[in-house]
């Protein structure tokens, strides 16, 4: 193909970019740039009508000259004009100088949609082509308006080219893109989705990508698109590296489209028919299989697409999560590539078995290559694999291995890279508290961190092991020694001086009784570093002085000395001239008793999650703005320390700091998946039917006290969001039901033995009166045999403001699983309104608390053994994982909370008995959290396996 | 893909293509970064990292850098394949293809890449089909040529 005759179209355009390329300064490139700018405008400007040819050269110079990183603010007209024209040449260039510097001048726009419209009906494939290449390169949401609605059609229309279908599918994801709401895919679907079977692999290849992303916002929609793919992947593995002829790539075939359809099925869970199950695992062990084979080719291109292939179904297999099988082979895969020679290997390797170790199935088998890791760690030397194999550690780090990791850890933080550090302390400190089993470990690890880190130890870490030592009595008579011999040190960073401060102010008493390390020892220690510190540690320090004299009467004197002397109370420095001034005056005026009350030991801090995962979670997560929030937070928390004008000023700090980091914070970082949408309730249709077959069966009006009629054919279906509702009172029994506009609906409920009574109090907030107001409670289906429910009848007018109460007595007869329905009319202003929602009754509101001991329950645990009494759900934390709600939780669902029983002290077990009248089940639960991967696996067991079911699911919407 | 830039090893600029609306200015800071950071980093470290939210890809093929945005769920290694097919085509069409070629035919560096990539995403991976779409435009372009050489003769 002759070269460079390409670029002799235009001879002036190449001239002038060699006379740019010879310019020897920034200056001279700018005064020809000037030049060539000035020249342009003239001759667009001029009188003389430009030919094609000519208004082409100089439209592609200014193209030359943007691309360079110089402003054109002219030429957009000249550009336009050239799409018009029926020359190739020069409508591509019109379109380049489009794509590439659109501007939203809407006389533009418009001029440029016409054109754009010209093309898309000139049925010239090459003309269409150019114009759906520029929409999708412009994106804009004017062309979205324009076009969403025809692209579609020449998508799917059987006499389009490939090639243009190609350009439109792709050009339809920009759009849909930028603009989601234009682009409605609608009749078009399916005929969508059965691209995936076009004979032309081009057009497979260009589809998929609009398929995918239109899975991931619609799943249901496309999710035909699962079997369809699982068969042209299966053909695709199977074939020959021969067969795809030009779509082999290195003897590999196809695989930009194998990638891509392995990236398709991440968008959905395994698929439900067994074949295509069964077909899918097949493609996944063949992908598996053929990395190791021996490769066909020496060359890189062979082994990156093979390999591109094998981590995109390795990343499905970890997607499923379910096949321990292929877990454990994609394991065994990645650590051969864990000590690969090439360097990109052992990087993706790597990542892709840190979301290997977050599997229960898999976590063991990549705790296997600790060894090879930690080397990684050692001896990489790009930063970016030492990343992530630090990442890697800090994924596969449990108690079994906590203090090797963290060791490892401490230990490459010496030679670390800054841009890591801190990312790497706020990894150490996490590790050290969440394996902790003797807290003198942790102690010395954060000193450590301290020691080594210093400089990246931010304030949450300190203040968390402060938190720690206080809330530990067993662990502070050592942390009071280890931090006064690290104060020892003739240089230590400033944190340990404030942990030092604070510590030795608390807890100083508990090693003054040895001679090295007398009240006087500990306070000159201190004091020598005072000068050396910044104005919020030496306020620190004076609190912790104060806190001596009340500690040890016999430092009074010299501690009194020093706050009364020029450089304190005299400091320029106003918190610290009134902390000294307030301190001295306390120490001189207060009695022994008094001062003893204000300085009394900090009480413990409330349990809540650590501060320090926040703040990893920060580091890593997006969302900006809740980073914002958090960040503002802390900064109010900094803002204390210094302004606090008492002892209580550190302390509030401290409070401060943490007060933001738990669950709400953690909310709103977004990090959590949100709560979990209740399953979509059953089609109207069939409610409807229950509620006939109730109305039709018992002619008694069981439960109601309304008139027949009342549970009439209109009784409106259970609003959407009534199994919500429901979830919100398992675990409670008071509460608000349902609020809307106009009606408010509180709840009371107490329950004995198989009994209960419920009060429902409605609420009318408008103030027009609610008439024929009339409620009805049925139990449909099989909960009727099941759940005895009587209602009181309610005053059938409710005036404007005023509330009125019903009573509801239920009884248990059997287990059961779903929820009575609750039918609430009432005119309003002469309009109907008609609501029903699902009334909390759920089994576990028939629990007897049962406590056993230790060895009971894991008999009994061992007695429900058989696979049908268990059931068991993994699944990701919906709120903040936070002991004390968890427990709270738990109590509320009605068991007995069992401590001291499980081995792991993380886990909660419960048992207890339901009561119906026929039967008494006994239940135990298990829950066990990860709160490394926000994970919970909930374990239950009953002698009834429709009991076990039923409160698994119920439990698993609950944390 | 999120954009993908071509620049020498002294850093000049050859090829930008962006798959997300950005502004000029944001444009120039993150191609000023990147430029940076990638020539950098040392012959035989990883051709991955991390950058913002996002995945970068390079690699050097002789004089010039090849660098891609990907987002997290994207694949690395077919990227880099990516970046090597767009090679091989630039390589086909201008017959072992050097910088220069890039620098005075930019426009149909940017036409062979549509051709291949559209949207971020691959339209077409057979260097046949990329190279017949280009060559068919070629045509087209070589008879207007033929006309526009015969013009300023006859005037």
């Amino acid at each position: 193909m002759p070269a460079v005759s390409k670029g002799d179209g235009m001879r002036g355009l190449a001239v002038f970019i060699s006379d740019i390329r010879n310019c020897k300064s920034k200056e001279a490139e700018i005064k020809r740039i000037n030049k060539e700018l000035a020249n342009i405008r003239s001759k667009f400007k001029g009188d003389k009508a430009l030919d094609g040819y000519s208004k082409k050269k100089y439209v592609c110079k200014l193209l030359f000259i943007f691309l360079l990183g110089h402003d054109i603010d002219f030429g957009h007209m000249e550009a336009v004009n050239l799409l018009s024209s029926n020359k190739y040449t020069e409508k591509q260039i019109g379109y380049l100088f489009i794509s590439v510097l659109v501007n939203s001048n809407s006389e533009l726009i418009r001029l440029i949609n016409n054109a754009i419209k010209n093309d898309l009906s000139s049925r010239n494939p090459t003309f269409m082509c150019l114009a759906l290449h520029c929409i999708a390169n412009v994106g804009s949401r004017e062309m979205a308006e324009a076009f969403a609605g025809e692209i579609p059609r020449i998508l799917v229309a059987g006499d389009t080219m490939d090639s243009v279908k190609q350009s439109a599918a792709l050009c339809l994801l920009r759009l849909y893109k930028t603009s989601p709401d234009l682009v409605l895919m609608g009749e078009w679907t399916s005929r969508v989705v059965h691209l995936l079977n076009d004979q032309h692999m081009g057009v497979v290849t260009a589809a998929i990508s609009l398929i995918t992303c239109l899975s991931q916002k619609n799943p249901d929609e496309f999710k035909t698109c699962v079997s369809l793919a699982v068969s042209r992947l299966s053909r695709i593995v199977s074939s020959a590296s021969t067969d795809l002829q030009d779509y082999t790539y290195y003897f590999v075939p196809a695989p930009w489209l194998s990638c891509k359809l392995l990236r398709l099925l991440q968008c959905y869970p395994p698929p439900e028919d067994g074949a295509v199950k069964g077909r899918l695992v097949e493609c996944l062990e063949t992908i598996l299989n053929k990395a190791q084979e021996p490769p066909k080719s020496k060359k890189v291109q062979h082994s990156n697409a093979k390999n591109a292939i094998l981590f995109e179904a390795i990343s499905l297999i970890i997607h499923y999560d379910s096949e321990p099988n292929l877990l454990v082979r994609a394991c065994n895969q990645l650590g051969q590539f864990l000590q690969h020679r090439e360097t990109n290997l052992r990087y993706l390797a790597l990542e892709s078995m840190c979301t290997l170790a977050s599997s229960e199935f898999s976590h063991e088998a990549v705790k296997t290559h600790i060894e090879t890791v930690i080397n990684a760690l050692k001896t990489e030397r790009d930063v970016s694999v030492r990343q992530r194999a630090a990442d890697l550690l800090y994924a596969m780090c449990d108690r079994s291995n906590a203090k090797q990791i963290v060791a490892e850890m401490l230990s490459y933080l010496e030679t670390a890279d800054y841009s890591i550090r801190e990312e790497m302390v706020l990894k150490v400190a996490i590790l050290a508290e969440k394996y902790a089993v003797d807290y003198s470990w942790y102690v010395d690890t954060i000193l450590n961190l301290i020691r080594i880190a210093g400089d990246y130890v931010s304030e949450e870490v300190w203040y968390r092991v402060i938190q720690i030592v206080i809330n530990r009595d067993d662990v502070q008579g050592y942390a009071a020694k280890t931090v006064f011999e690290a104060l020892q040190a003739p240089a230590c960073h400033e944190n340990m001086v404030k942990v030092g401060g604070y510590i030795l102010g608390e807890f100083g008493n508990l090693i003054a009784g040895d001679p090295r390390s007398s009240p006087l020892v500990q306070f000159n220690l201190l004091h020598s570093k005072f000068h050396l510190c910044s104005v919020p540690t030496r306020a620190l320090l004076l609190s912790a002085y104060i806190k001596f004299i009340n500690l040890f009467p016999e430092t009074k004197s010299t501690i009194q000395e020093v706050l009364r002397s020029d450089s304190q109370i005299r400091n320029s420095d106003v918190e610290l001239q009134q902390r000294a001034v307030e301190y001295l005056k306390l120490s001189s005026i207060a009695s022994t008793d008094v001062l003893a009350t204000v300085l009394e030991e900090m009480p413990p801090f409330p349990e809540r999650e650590s501060s320090i995962l926040a703040k990893l979670k920060k580091k890593k997560g997006p969302g900006a703005v809740s980073v914002n929030e958090l960040e503002e937070g802390k900064r109010e928390g900094g803002e204390l320390n210094g302004g606090g004008g008492e002892r209580g000023g550190d302390n509030s700090t401290i409070a401060a700091s943490n007060a933001s980091t738990p669950s709400p914070s953690a909310d709103l970082l977004g990090l959590r998946t949100g709560p979990q949408v209740s399953a979509a309730p059953p089609s109207a249709g069939s409610l409807l039917v229950d509620v006939f077959s109730e109305a039709g069966v018992n002619d008694d009006g069981f439960l109601s006290s309304a008139p027949p009629s009342a549970v009439s054919e209109d009784a409106a279906p259970p609003l959407p969001e009534s199994n919500e509702l429901l979830n919100k009172f398992v675990c409670k029994n008071n509460g608000v039901l349902f609020e809307n506009q106009l009606l408010q609906i509180g709840i009371k409920s107490e329950y004995r033995q198989n009994l209960g009574r419920m009060y429902l109090f409605y609420g009318n907030k408008t103030s027009v009166q609610f008439v024929t107001f009339t409620t009805t409670v049925s139990c449909p289906g099989e909960l009727h045999p099941q759940l005895n429910v009587q209602a009181k009848p309610v005053e059938p007018l409710i005036e404007g403001g005023a509330q009125v109460q019903q009573v509801i007595n239920i009884e248990c007869l059997g287990d059961f699983c779903e929820a009575p329905l609750l039918n609430i009319k009432f005119r309003y202003g002469g309009a109907l309104q008609n609501l029903s929602l699902k009334l909390p009754v759920t089994i576990n509101k028939f629990f007897q608390p049962t406590e056993m001991a230790s060895h009971d329950f894991f008999q009994r645990w061992k007695q429900l053994s058989q696979p049908q009494q268990e059931a068991q759900k993994i699944f990701k934390a919906s709120h903040a994982m936070d002991t004390e709600v968890i427990k709270a939780k738990l109590l509320g669902l009605g068991m007995a909370l069992l401590e001291n029983v499980d081995p792991n002290p993380e886990n909660f077990v419960c048992a207890g008995v339901i009561q119906t009248k026929a039967q008494q089940v006994g239940s135990l639960l298990r829950l066990e959290p990860n709160a490394q991967a926000q994970m919970y696996r909930l374990t239950l067991r009953s002698s009834k396996d429709t009991v076990s079911k039923r409160l698994c699911e119920l439990l698993a919407e609950q944390f | 893909m999120q954009f993908m830039l071509l620049f020498s090893r002294q850093g000049k600029l050859r090829l930008q293509k962006w798959y997300v609306p950005l502004c000029d200015k944001e444009k120039k800071k993150i191609t000023r970064e990147l430029v940076q950071t990638v020539l950098a980093r040392k012959p035989k470290m990883c051709s991955f990292l991390e950058w913002r939210d996002l995945k970068i890809v390079y690699k050097r093929y002789a004089s010039l850098y090849f660098c891609c945005a990907i987002e997290d769920q994207d694949n690395e290694l077919i990227t880099l394949e990516i970046i090597h097919r767009y090679v091989e085509l630039l390589d086909k069409y201008f017959g072992s293809v050097c910088e220069l070629d890039i620098i005075f035919n930019f426009e149909k560096a940017y036409f062979i890449l549509d051709e291949f990539l559209l949207g971020g995403e691959a339209q077409e991976t057979s260097k046949k089909n990329v190279l017949k779409a280009i060559e068919q435009a070629d045509l087209l372009q070589e008879n207007l040529d033929f006309q526009i050489r015969l013009l300023p003769a006859s005037t």
